[in-house]
Order: structure tokens, then C-alpha cells, then sequence
């Protein structure tokens, strides 16, 4: 066991699968001798040399639509979008190319590329530095996306993200990246398969799904409410795409009540996919409507009014008191 | 092959007499070993990769130009019949494409668009699995793997990306074959494009990131002049080949239209980028004859004029006067080239009535590589769901 941030445990990870597998490799912008703009990939250039972690030109598209042509070549690349708010000049790399090239070929290419993208707000940024793009990518078939909000999953999931023959998207939540945790490098434990939820906090009352920055946000909201006799079950959902459904249905149906938090806009959003899904699963076992706790349907706002936009423990437990009334 | 290696000053003088940044409206240096007129010239650096070609290579140029055009013609056939949904014809641009997929070697690996069914062909595609994509059976159709010749990319430009990053991943396995003492031959990567996808970001992007990495890639543009009703002076002001001197490697713009000249210019641009002297831009001067597709009318934006002072400078005619004249290819042999496209016409036809319709099926299987729970899900419903019409079926029965 080893106690160390989210990005010291992706840093960890890549250092990893870099070792491991000798066609790995990263690419990205800054992410040599800088180490990247949050450091994640500090130190990495150094040991690994420039042929394997790639400072590239600055062009989304272009570290995309290369580290397709290097995965259709035997190679496993792992692309940094240095932002959330940047990843939209590689969409159509990612969306057009990526996702289909696997099912355009029937099967017979795969292309193994991992996609990490910090994203989420709260860290007081300018504009297009705190955008939660996932739904964006989720809506695609072809596509995995997960996002570890603990140090140890981070450690895991990006060394399986890397093994994956599917492309990943890798969302870290920036804002937690220097949270720390506990981290077993030696077991990968529960975090053995990416792409299940985890039951992170047990309850009887209601269901809480949340997923990267505000697992934390959730479970504190769930101790909250145990000071009005409330017990809260909290879900950390780790793959967005695909969507651990089994999971959270267990859930309601013991708790027979469900809260969906995430950053990004509701409108449209993953939310609103558990809602409907859940309400086909489980409706009788449903003592009140899916309520959904994300972002307003407006671009990400200016910093300083961004906690009114955000998420928060009180955003969660209005919303909580709303299903236990219904 | 002959010596990979130029001789002194060939570099330079490429640099100052092909791709000389020429001002609008003034004339350009074009790479033009056979001209219309059927006569051979010369050229200072070409003419020694012209030698290479011997008279049996130049009838397989021939017959192949013959084969895809008749191929062409009866894809074209079929899309009229209604056995296609759409047809991507290529007539005009034959000499571009099987002069540089004949310079392509075996190891090298290639970026296609969706016009280069000439370059398939040279590539031993079947060219009854082209078909399948446009008979609405198939997205792509053969497998890239067996003949290095990856599928179509639709959304133009996107394969130039592709190309360097796979010509990065030669370099890398280059390196750790030069540690292993490996007799692998060399190899490099030609990325297709036209001169309507040049002004597509990806093809920037995929310049800058080949020229930063000295990539072993060589951008073939065919510029035919007409990105469907657009011609190629809204899309540049300057000879497309002179873009490469922005991103610092050489641009040749060629006669697309000569054979020879094609081949040549294409057999250096590969051994420049083998031997890992960077990148190559090669612009080959063509002109698309027939429609952007069988839904597309050139008559509402081109004169009919300008489509036949191309055809004056049709590559079928000019090799044919070529082998005609040096005694190189006699009446039988034009006889075989004719009877041998009728075949390949009348294979194609009868195997594209033939196409199997895919199962749904096969479409779930391939999203993703590995498991996938929602994937399941559907499938299982999907099952469930065409099982109840199996059954009322029993039951009308």
C-alpha cells in the first residue's frame, strides 16, 4: 500500500504499462520535459525517452488521427488532450474514425487508443477549461469512457483502459487530482474490471449515482443525511460507456429511490439515460421519480459564478429530500 | 530496384526546379516524361527511373488502365441498373493511380480515399469486395491486412492522419529491427488525397506532424480540378505541390495523366521516404472526365469544352501511341487488353449480383472488440423480438 494523488497514481499507471508493454506509448502536447500542464505524465520523458512519450505539434486532431494510424500499426497509443474544452477539433477523428473503424472493418482491425482527458470544473479556470464532455462521446457506439475518482482505481483503470482492445476515453477528474488515497500496486482488487460500477457507501433509504469529481461530492452529501436518520447508498459508476445498469438497479430496488449527480448539463446528459433504463428495470420498485442533479443548459459559466452552477452536497440533499417526500 | 541513393545536388536541384513557388497565373513546372502526343521526353532527375521501367512493365501499365477503366464503366453500368446505390467513377485519372500504385512495394502500406480503385487494383484487391460498400453489403469490404491496402475513408482527409501516424510506427519498428539485425525491407506509407480534400485541416495537420517526425510518407494529391461542383482555384491560389515547401519537404507536381512519369516520380518520393529522408508531396495533374458520382451533374457546372481538351490528353491514348510507335505492344495485344476487361466486366457483374446481404447480426459483433453488456442487451432483444415473428409465422402456417 501506498498513499498517493489521483495524478501521482495515473503518473504510476502509465509508468506501469509503459513498462509492460513496449508498444505503449504517449502523446500529447507538453507532456515531455513540461510533464503536462497538471504533471501527470512528470518524469515519464526521462525514463522512457521521446520515442515513447511524444511531445506533439499542437493539434488535437493530428494526435488523434496519428495514434489511430499507430494503432493500425501494432502500436498502443495513449493521447493527452491537454483539456476537456479541447478535445473538439479531434471530434471527428474520434467519432468518425476511432468508434467505427473497428466495426467498418467487421472485426478485422482494432484500434486499441486510450484518450485521456481532465475534465469537470470547480478549479476557478477561463473558458473551456471546465467542460464535462462525455455524453458527447457516450452517444457513440464504439467508444469506451471511464473515470476514476479515487487514487487506487486511477493507479488500475488507466493500465486497463491501456489494455483494452476497444479506444478508451480516460476522463480524470482534474479537480480531484490531488486527492490522495490509499493505492495497492500489487492487487488490483475490485478495480480489476474498469468497466463495473461500485457500491462505495451502503444505504437502505436512497440511491446516489455519481461518477469521477463528485463521488466525493455524493458521499459526503450520504453523511449529511445521516444526521436526519437518513441512509443513503452511494454508487461510484467508473465506466460511463458501457454503463454498469445491473448495478444501480440492485440498488433501487432495495432502496426504491434515485439521484443521478453529474457535472455536465442534465439536459441530454448520462442522467437522464440511468432515469429512463431504471424506469424500465425497476419502475415498480421506484417510490419516486429519478431525480437528476447536474449542470444548467447553458455553456459552463464564468468562474466566479461557478459554484451556483456546479453540483454541490446541498444540491444533492435538495434533491434527496424531494424523492424521500414524493 | 536501382540505387536508392541520388546523385549529388539531385535534392537541390528538385527543390529549385519542381516546386518553385510559382505566382498566380504563372506557369509551372510540371514532371512530364510522355506527353499527349504518344513522343517520350526527358527530365533531368526522372528520366534515369523511367530506365527502370522495361516494355513488359509499360503493357502491364497499359492493360491495367485498360482493366479499371472498363471496370469503371461497368460499376457505372450496374449503379444505372440499380444493382449499386451510388457510384464513385475514375476515369481521367487512371495514369495516376496504377503509375503510383505500381510504384508502391509490397511492404508499404496505403491510405486510400474513395476514388482509388486503380491503386486497389494494382494492389490485388478484389475488386468485386470494392463493390460491396456501394451496394450498401459492407462499410469497407476486403481486408486491409492482406494487401496492405486499407479501407476507403469517406470523410475525406481523415486517412492522411492515419498514414503518418502509421508511418511513425514504422519508423519505430524500423529501429528495433535495425537493433535486431533484421532483413525486413524497408517500407513507407502513401496517403491519397484530391485537391478538394487539401483544404481540409487534417491534411494540414497531417503535413506538420510528418515533416516534425521525418515520417517515411508520401501525400499523394490528385488534383482533377473539381471537388464535385468546386473548382481547385477556390481552393488554392498556389500550385498544390508548392504547399510542401511551408512545411519543409519537396513537392513535385507531375503530369498525372503520363504513366511514366507518375511512376517515376512516385518510385523516388518512396525511396526518399524509405531510406528516411522525410516526407514528399506529389501533386498529379489530372482531370476527373465523368461525374464526382452517379448523383452528381457536371453539365451544371463545367462546359462540355473543357471535358474535351482533357480527353485530348487521355493516358490510355498517349501510352497506346507510345507502344505503337516503338513497336512495343501489337493488334493482339490491344485485342487481349479489350477481351481481358470484358472479363474482369463480366466477373464483376455476375459476383455483385451474387453479394450476400449481411446479417444484422454481424453488426453487433463488431462494435466493439471485447465484451460489451448494452451490446448483449440489444442483441438479446433484437433475438427475442424476430423470434415472435418466426413464430406467428408457424402459427399462420
Amino acid at each position: 500500500m501506498a498513499t498517493m494523488t489521483i495524478a501521482k497514481a495515473i503518473n504510476e499507471g502509465l509508468r506501469a504499462s509503459l513498462t509492460n508493454n513496449p508498444k505503449s506509448l504517449l502523446m500529447g502536447e507538453d507532456i515531455g520535459h513540461l510533464g503536462g500542464v497538471y504533471r501527470v505524465t512528470d518524469g515519464l520523458i526521462k525514463e522512457f525517452g521521446d520515442e515513447r512519450v511524444v511531445d506533439t505539434p499542437l493539434a488535437e486532431s493530428g494526435i488523434v488521427g496519428t495514434a489511430i494510424g499507430l494503432a493500425l500499426r501494432g502500436y498502443s497509443p495513449v493521447c493527452e488532450i491537454q483539456f476537456d474544452g479541447f478535445v473538439y477539433p479531434a471530434f471527428n477523428q474520434i467519432t468518425t474514425q476511432l468508434a467505427k473503424i473497428h466495426s467498418r472493418s467487421l472485426g478485422k482491425l482494432t484500434v486499441p487508443v486510450v484518450i485521456r482527458i481532465p475534465y469537470g470544473g470547480g478549479i476557478g479556470s477561463i473558458e473551456h477549461h471546465s467542460e464535462s464532455p462525455e455524453a458527447l462521446f457516450a452517444h457513440t457506439a464504439g467508444l469506451r469512457i471511464i473515470s476514476p475518482s479515487n487514487a487506487h482505481d486511477a493507479y488500475w483503470m488507466i493500465q486497463k483502459a491501456i489494455e483494452c482492445q476497444d479506444p478508451v476515453i480516460f476522463f480524470e477528474p482534474k479537480r480531484r487530482y490531488w486527492l490522495k488515497g490509499e493505492v495497492d500496486v500489487e492487487n488490483a482488487g475490485l478495480s480489476e474490471d474498469p468497466f463495473k460500477a461500485h457500491v462505495v457507501r451502503e444505504g437502505t433509504d436512497a440511491t446516489i449515482v455519481a461518477y469521477g469529481p463528485l463521488v466525493p461530492v455524493a458521499l459526503a452529501a450520504a453523511n449529511a443525511a445521516t444526521e436526519d436518520g437518513r441512509s443513503v447508498e452511494v454508487i461510484d459508476l467508473r465506466s460511463i460507456s458501457p454503463l454498469d445498469f445491473d448495478t444501480v438497479e440492485a440498488s433501487v430496488k432495495k432502496t426504491g429511490r434515485l439521484i443521478v449527480a453529474h457535472e455536465a448539463p442534465t439536459f441530454g446528459g448520462i442522467g437522464g439515460e440511468i432515469a429512463a433504463r431504471i424506469s424500465e428495470r425497476a419502475f415498480l420498485h421506484l417510490e419516486a421519480p429519478v431525480i437528476r442533479v447536474g449542470g444548467f443548459h447553458m455553456p459552463y459559466p464564468v468562474a466566479k459564478v461557478e459554484e451556483d452552477y456546479l453540483p454541490d452536497i446541498d444540491k444533492i440533499l435538495e434533491a434527496l429530500d424531494r424523492s424521500l417526500s414524493y | 530496384m536501382g540505387s536508392t541513393q541520388l546523385p549529388p545536388g539531385t535534392e537541390e536541384s528538385l527543390a529549385a526546379t519542381t516546386a518553385a513557388a510559382a505566382a498566380p497565373g504563372e506557369p509551372v513546372e510540371m514532371v512530364q516524361l510522355l506527353g499527349p502526343d504518344g513522343k517520350l521526353g526527358s527530365d533531368p532527375v526522372f528520366s534515369d527511373y523511367a530506365k527502370r521501367i522495361d516494355p513488359e512493365k509499360l503493357r502491364v501499365f497499359y492493360t491495367d488502365m485498360a482493366r479499371i477503366r472498363r471496370f469503371d464503366q461497368e460499376a457505372t453500368a450496374l449503379q444505372r441498373q440499380g444493382e449499386l446505390a451510388l457510384w464513385v467513377p475514375l476515369t481521367g485519372q487512371e495514369a495516376a493511380q496504377i503509375g503510383s500504385g505500381h510504384a508502391s512495394q509490397s511492404q508499404d502500406y496505403i491510405f486510400p480515399t474513395y476514388r482509388e480503385h486503380g491503386v486497389a487494383l494494382v494492389r490485388n484487391v478484389d475488386l468485386a469486395e470494392l463493390l460491396k460498400q456501394f451496394r450498401g453489403v459492407s462499410n469497407g469490404g476486403w481486408d486491409p491486412r492482406e494487401n496492405n491496402f486499407h479501407l476507403y475513408t469517406l470523410v475525406l482527409a481523415a486517412q492522411t492522419l492515419h498514414a503518418v501516424g502509421y508511418a511513425m510506427g514504422i519508423q519505430r519498428d524500423q529501429k528495433l529491427a535495425a537493433a535486431s539485425d533484421s532483413t525486413d525491407p524497408k517500407a513507407a506509407v502513401i496517403a491519397y488525397f484530391g485537391d478538394g480534400a487539401s483544404s481540409e485541416g487534417d491534411v494540414h495537420e497531417s503535413m506538420v506532424f510528418a515533416a516534425s517526425y521525418n515520417a517515411p510518407v508520401v501525400f499523394f494529391c490528385q488534383n482533377n480540378h473539381w471537388a464535385i461542383s468546386v473548382p481547385t482555384e477556390v481552393q488554392t491560389k498556389v500550385p498544390l505541390a508548392n504547399r510542401a515547401k511551408g512545411y519543409g519537404f519537396p513537392g513535385i507536381r507531375v503530369d498525372g495523366n503520363d504513366v511514366i512519369a507518375v511512376h517515376a516520380v512516385t518510385e523516388w518520393a518512396l525511396e526518399h521516404a524509405r531510406e528516411g529522408r522525410g516526407p514528399v508531396l506529389i501533386e498529379a495533374y489530372t482531370y476527373r472526365v465523368g461525374a464526382h458520382t452517379t448523383a452528381d451533374d457536371p453539365t451544371k457546372y463545367r462546359e462540355s469544352a473543357e471535358e474535351a481538351a482533357w480527353r485530348e490528353k487521355d493516358p490510355l491514348d498517349r501510352l497506346e501511341k507510345y507502344l505503337r510507335a516503338e513497336g512495343l505492344a501489337d493488334e493482339a495485344f490491344f485485342d487481349q487488353v479489350k477481351a481481358d476487361g470484358d472479363e474482369l466486366a463480366k466477373y464483376v457483374r455476375s459476383t455483385t449480383h451474387g453479394l450476400e446481404v449481411p446479417d444484422i447480426r454481424e453488426a453487433f459483433a463488431s462494435v466493439y472488440a471485447e465484451q460489451h453488456p448494452l451490446i448483449a442487451e440489444e442483441l438479446a432483444w433484437f433475438e427475442e423480438y424476430s423470434a415472435g415473428f418466426e413464430s406467428d409465422q408457424e402459427a399462420a402456417n
